[in-house]
C-alpha cells in the first residue's frame, strides 16, 4: 500500500525539483502521446524545445521568444499575487482584452496627432482598463460575497464580446475596406511599441514584464502588503488575528494582476499585433495562470517559466507546420506540463510511504 | 496475575525518532476502574489504539481473561468487548439520537427497537436520554451520553475513556461518576485516561503512570496526595505558581453590554456581557466549550467589531476598531487554537512573531518589514521562554503544541502589554509548559498589567485569578471574588444560574 505521510516542513529540495520533474515527465508522456499519432517522439520533443533555441531559424525564434513571454510573464506574476492571497482570478484573459480596448481606444482618440505624450496615456488607459475589469469581480464578492472565480471568467466572454463590437463598430478602421479591425497602431507612430534594439524582440511590454516581476519580488519578500497576501493565503483566520482587512485586499490584488493584465494587452496590441481585431486574443491570460503554477506562483519562477511556456508555444508552432502536428496535441502537451506539476507538488508537503 | 481481566505485557510500539511505549506492562482486574496517568506525549494515547486495535505493537502482548488478545482492527476490539469514548465526538449533529447510535453498528437492530433499549439503558445507568432528539441541539454533556450509550448497547467488558470530563460542568461529571461506579460495580473495568488528578483520587482504584512511553510507577490513588501523583507524572517537583494579588485601583480594560453575533453558523453570539478588569488584576472566564468563549475572545482582540462603548481599553472607547487599533491602544491576545489562528503554520517562528508583534515592536518601516529586528524578537521570544525549536527558521507546525504556545504568549507578552486576553493558554500542554505558561501571565499581571484568561480548566483559574466569572450560552455571570467560592457555586455559574448573593 502507498500513503502520504504529511512531512513537519515544507521540502526544499522538493520544492525546486518539481518543475524540473514536471518538465521531464511531460516530455516522456507527450513523447507517447506523439508516437500515437504517428510521429517520431524524440524529433517532436526536439522541435518544440531545441529547434527555436539553436536551430536553423534560430536568428528568428530567439526574438520571438520575449514577445510570446512577455505578456505570460506580466500576467502571471499579477495572478500569483492573488493566488497567494487564496484570491482566484480566473479572468485575466478578459482583462487583457479590456486593457487593449481601452488603451488602443484612447490611442486611437488622437489619431492622427502626433506627439510623445499619447501613448504614456495608452499605458494608462490600457492599466485602468485591465484594473476596472477585474474590480468588478472584486467588488462584488467583497459587498455580496460572490465568487471571484466565476464572475471574473463569465466576464472573459463579456470582454470576447465587446472585443467582436469593437474591431466592426466603433474601433474599426474606417480606411479598411470595411474588413473588421482598427487601424494599426504599430504603425501609428504616436502609439507604436517598437523593439528597443532591433532584432532582439524586446520592446517596452518586456521592460515591463521585467519590472513587474522585480517589484513582486520585493513586495513579496519585504513589504508589509507582500506578508499580509501569503498570511492571507496561507491562514486566513491568522490574518484577521493579524488584522489584515480581507476586502482591502481582495480589492488590492484583484486591481493589480487586473492592471498587469490589461498592460499585456495594450503592449500586445500596440506591438506585436497592432490591430485590435475580433481574433486579437490568443489565450494568454488563462496560458498565464499555467505559467504561474509553474513557477510556483514566485516571481523569478514565473519568470522562467513564462520562458519556458513561449518555448512550447513558438515550438509547437514549428512542429506544426514541419512535423503536421495537431493543435490540440500541442495543447494537451502545455495541459500535461500543468497536470505533471501539481501532481509532483504533493511530494514538496507529504513523503510517499511504501507500506507491504 | 491470574484473575486479571486485561493484562498488558512487555507492550513495546516506536515510531521514527521515538519510543511512544516501552516495555509497558500493567493489568486491570474486573470491576476495578483504572487510571492511565501521564502528560502530553507520555505514551497514553498509543497504548490505548494498541488495545483498541488501531496500532499494532511492535512488541509484547496483551491477554484478555487470560486468553490471547491481538485485535487488528477496532472491530475486532468491539467484538472483543472493548469499548472506547473518545475525547472528540464523533456525531452527525442533523441526526437523532438514535440515528447516531446506528451509525456504529455492524447489524442495527430495527430503529423503534433501538429506541427502546437507548430508553432503558439510558435510564438504568443514570444518564437520562431521549432517543429522537437531535445531536445538535444537545449540549457537551448530553452528547457523551450518546457516545457512552452507544458503547453500553456493545456490552463491553472494558470500557475506555479518553479525558471525558474535559468537556463537563461540575455537576454533569458527578453524574458521569456515578455511571461509572455503577459500571464498575457491575464488573466492567474501566480504563480512564486523565491529567485531574483530583478526579483520579475521588474515583479510580488503581493507578498507571506513564512518562516518556515507560511505566513510572503505579499506586492506589487515594493514598496519594494530588502533588505526589503530579511528582510522579512529571519527574520533578513541580512549584505551584506563587500568586499574591496584585490588583489595583485603575480600570485597565471595561467590557459594557457587549453583544455581538457569532460569524461562525454554528458559534454563540454574546449577550450584554459586562466586567472590567483593573490593573494588575487576573479574572478568570470560566465555561464550557461552546459558550462563546471565542467570540469573546474575538470581541476583545478586535477581530470581531461591536459598538465603540462596549469595549474600552485604558479610558478609550475602542469597541470598533481592528485589531491593529487595539494592538496600538495596548491589548494584546492569543487565541486558543494555536495552528492556524494564533500562527500560520508552514511560515517560520521569524515570520510569525512579524504577525501580531510588528505593530508595537516597531517591526515596519515605511511599508517595509525590518527582518532583522523581526529575527532578533523571534530569538528573544524563543531564549525569554525556553522554546525547544533547532532554530528561528523552522515552521510553526514542526514545533509541539506546548513549544509553540510557549511561543505564542511569549510573542504577546513581549510586546509590553497593558491588557492581555488568552484563551485556553494550556490547553493539551505538558505540565511544566503549563507552569511557565501561568508564571508568565501572574508576573505580567504583578507588573500592572490587566489579564483576562478564558480556559475550561477550573483548577487552572482557581490558581491564577484574582476573580471569576463564567461563560454560558453568551452570557456571563457576574464577576465574584475567586478566594472563597464553593465548587458547587461555580458550577452554578457556569450552568447559568448566577448567585444572587453576591
Amino acid at each position: 500500500m502507498i500513503r502520504l505521510v504529511k512531512r513537519p516542513s515544507p521540502s526544499r529540495f522538493w520544492t525546486y525539483a518539481t518543475p524540473i520533474f514536471a518538465v521531464l515527465l511531460t516530455m516522456v508522456a507527450g513523447g507517447f502521446l506523439f508516437a500515437a499519432l504517428g510521429k517520431d517522439p524524440f524529433v517532436a520533443i526536439k522541435t518544440i524545445f531545441f529547434e527555436p533555441l539553436f536551430g536553423k531559424n534560430a536568428f528568428y525564434y530567439r526574438s520571438q521568444l520575449p514577445i510570446k513571454a512577455a505578456p505570460l510573464v506580466l500576467i502571471a506574476t499579477g495572478l500569483a499575487l492573488g493566488f497567494r492571497a487564496g484570491i482566484w482570478n480566473i479572468g485575466a484573459e478578459g482583462q487583457y482584452i479590456m486593457g487593449a480596448i481601452i488603451g488602443g481606444g484612447v490611442g486611437l482618440a488622437f489619431y492622427p496627432m502626433e506627439t510623445r505624450w499619447i501613448f504614456p496615456l495608452v499605458i494608462i488607459a490600457g492599466a485602468f482598463g485591465g484594473m476596472i475589469w477585474a474590480l468588478i469581480p472584486a467588488f462584488l464578492k467583497t459587498r455580496f460575497g460572490t465568487s471571484e472565480i466565476l464572475v471574473s471568467l463569465m466576464l472573459v466572454y463579456v470582454a470576447e464580446n465587446l472585443l467582436a463590437s469593437m474591431s466592426i463598430g466603433l474601433l474599426k478602421n474606417p480606411e479598411g475596406f470595411g474588413f473588421p479591425g482598427s487601424r494599426n497602431l504599430s504603425q501609428y507612430v504616436s502609439t507604436q511599441n517598437l523593439e528597443i534594439w532591433s532584432g532582439t524582440g524586446i520592446h517596452s511590454g518586456v521592460i515591463a514584464a521585467l519590472i513587474a516581476v522585480i517589484f513582486a519580488y520585493v513586495l513579496l519578500a519585504r513589504h508589509q502588503l507582500g506578508f499580509q497576501i501569503r498570511l492571507s493565503g496561507q491562514a486566513p483566520k491568522a490574518a484577521r488575528f493579524a488584522g489584515v482587512n480581507p476586502n482591502r485586499l481582495v480589492l488590492i490584488c484583484m486591481a493589480i494582476s487586473g492592471g498587469l493584465a490589461g498592460l499585456a494587452g495594450m503592449f500586445e496590441l500596440t506591438g506585436p499585433s497592432g490591430v485590435l481585431s475580433i481574433d486579437f486574443n490568443q489565450g494568454y491570460g488563462f496560458t498565464a495562470i499555467i505559467v504561474a503554477f509553474l513557477g510556483r506562483l514566485n516571481p523569478l519562477g514565473i519568470l522562467a517559466a513564462g520562458l519556458l511556456m513561449a518555448l512550447t508555444y513558438i515550438g509547437g508552432d514549428i512542429a506544426k507546420s514541419s512535423l503536421g502536428l495537431p493543435a490540440a496535441a500541442i495543447l494537451a502537451f502545455q495541459g500535461m506540463l500543468l497536470f505533471f506539476l501539481l501532481a509532483l507538488d504533493v511530494l514538496t508537503n507529504y513523503r510517499v510511504k511504501v507500506k507491504r | 496475575m491470574s484473575g486479571a481481566l486485561l493484562a498488558l505485557e512487555g507492550l513495546t510500539k516506536a515510531y521514527p525518532g521515538v519510543v511512544a511505549n516501552d516495555d509497558v506492562s500493567f493489568a486491570i482486574q474486573p470491576g476495578e476502574i483504572h487510571a492511565l496517568l501521564g502528560e502530553n506525549g507520555a505514551g497514553k494515547s498509543t497504548l490505548v489504539k494498541m488495545i483498541y486495535g488501531l496500532v499494532k505493537p511492535d512488541k509484547g502482548t496483551m491477554a484478555l481473561r487470560g486468553a490471547l488478545y491481538a485485535p487488528t482492527s477496532p472491530h475486532a476490539a468491539r467484538s472483543s468487548g472493548i469499548a472506547m469514548v473518545f475525547q472528540h465526538f464523533s456525531l452527525f449533529e442533523a441526526l437523532t439520537v438514535a440515528e447516531n447510535v446506528t451509525l456504529g453498528m455492524e447489524s442495527p437492530p430495527p430503529m423503534k427497537d433501538l429506541a427502546k433499549r437507548i430508553t432503558e439503558v439510558s435510564h438504568a445507568y443514570g444518564l437520562p436520554l431521549s432517543p429522537d432528539r437531535l445531536v445538535g441541539d444537545l449540549s457537551a454533556g448530553e452528547r457523551q451520553r450518546v457516545e457512552i450509550i452507544r458503547c453500553l448497547l456493545q456490552d463491553p467488558k472494558v470500557l475506555i475513556m479518553d479525558e471525558p470530563t474535559s468537556v463537563l460542568t461540575p455537576q454533569e461529571v458527578a453524574i458521569l461518576f456515578e455511571t461509572l461506579r455503577k459500571l464498575s460495580a457491575e464488573g466492567t473495568a474501566i480504563l480512564y485516561i486523565s491529567h485531574k488528578l483530583e478526579e483520579i483520587r475521588s474515583l479510580c482504584h488503581g493507578a498507571t503512570i506513564l512518562r516518556r512511553g515507560k511505566v513510572v510507577g503505579s499506586c492506589n490513588p487515594r493514598e496519594k496526595s494530588a502533588s505526589e501523583l503530579a511528582e510522579m507524572m512529571v519527574g520533578v517537583a513541580l512549584v505551584p505558581p506563587a500568586r499574591k494579588g496584585t490588583a489595583q485601583d485603575k480600570v485597565a480594560l471595561n467590557v459594557e453590554n457587549l453583544s455581538v453575533a457569532s460569524p461562525n453558523p454554528f458559534g454563540m453570539a454574546l449577550k450584554d456581557v459586562s466586567f472590567s478588569v483593573r490593573q494588575g488584576e487576573i479574572l478568570g472566564i470560566a465555561g464550557v466549550a461552546g459558550n462563546g468563549q471565542d467570540e469573546l475572545l474575538a470581541a476583545l482582540s478586535g477581530e470581531l467589531k461591536s459598538a465603540p462603548a462596549s469595549v474600552d481599553i485604558g479610558g478609550q472607547a475602542m469597541g470598533a476598531t481592528g485589531p491593529l487599533d487595539r494592538r496600538r491602544s495596548g491589548l494584546v491576545a492569543a487565541p486558543e487554537e494555536r495552528l492556524g489562528h494564533a500562527a500560520a503554520p508552514d511560515m517560520t517562528l521569524v515570520e510569525n512573531a512579524y504577525l501580531s508583534a510588528a505593530t508595537r515592536r516597531g517591526l515596519v518601516k515605511s511599508g517595509f518589514i525590518d527582518w532583522k529586528k523581526t529575527e532578533a524578537l523571534a530569538a528573544e521570544i524563543v531564549k525569554d521562554n525556553d522554546v525547544r525549536t533547532p532554530g528561528t527558521h523552522v515552521a510553526a507546525r514542526a514545533l509541539s503544541g506546548g513549544n509553540l504556545q510557549k511561543f505564542v504568549i511569549g510573542r504577546e507578552l513581549a510586546q509590553s502589554p497593558s491588557v492581555i486576553v488568552v484563551n485556553q493558554p494550556t490547553w493539551g500542554v505538558d505540565a511544566s509548559a503549563a507552569a511557565a505558561i501561568r508564571q508568565a501571565l501572574i508576573d505580567k499581571a504583578e507588573q500592572g498589567a490587566a489579564v483576562v484568561v478564558i480556559s475550561q480548566d477550573l483548577d487552572e483559574l482557581l490558581e491564577i485569578s484574582d476573580t471569576f466569572a463564567a461563560l454560558n450560552a453568551g452570557h456571563l455571570s457576574k464577576p465574584r471574588p475567586t478566594e472563597g467560592l464553593t465548587i458547587e457555586e461555580i458550577g452554578l455559574m457556569m450552568g447559568g444560574v448566577h448567585g444572587g448573593t453576591a
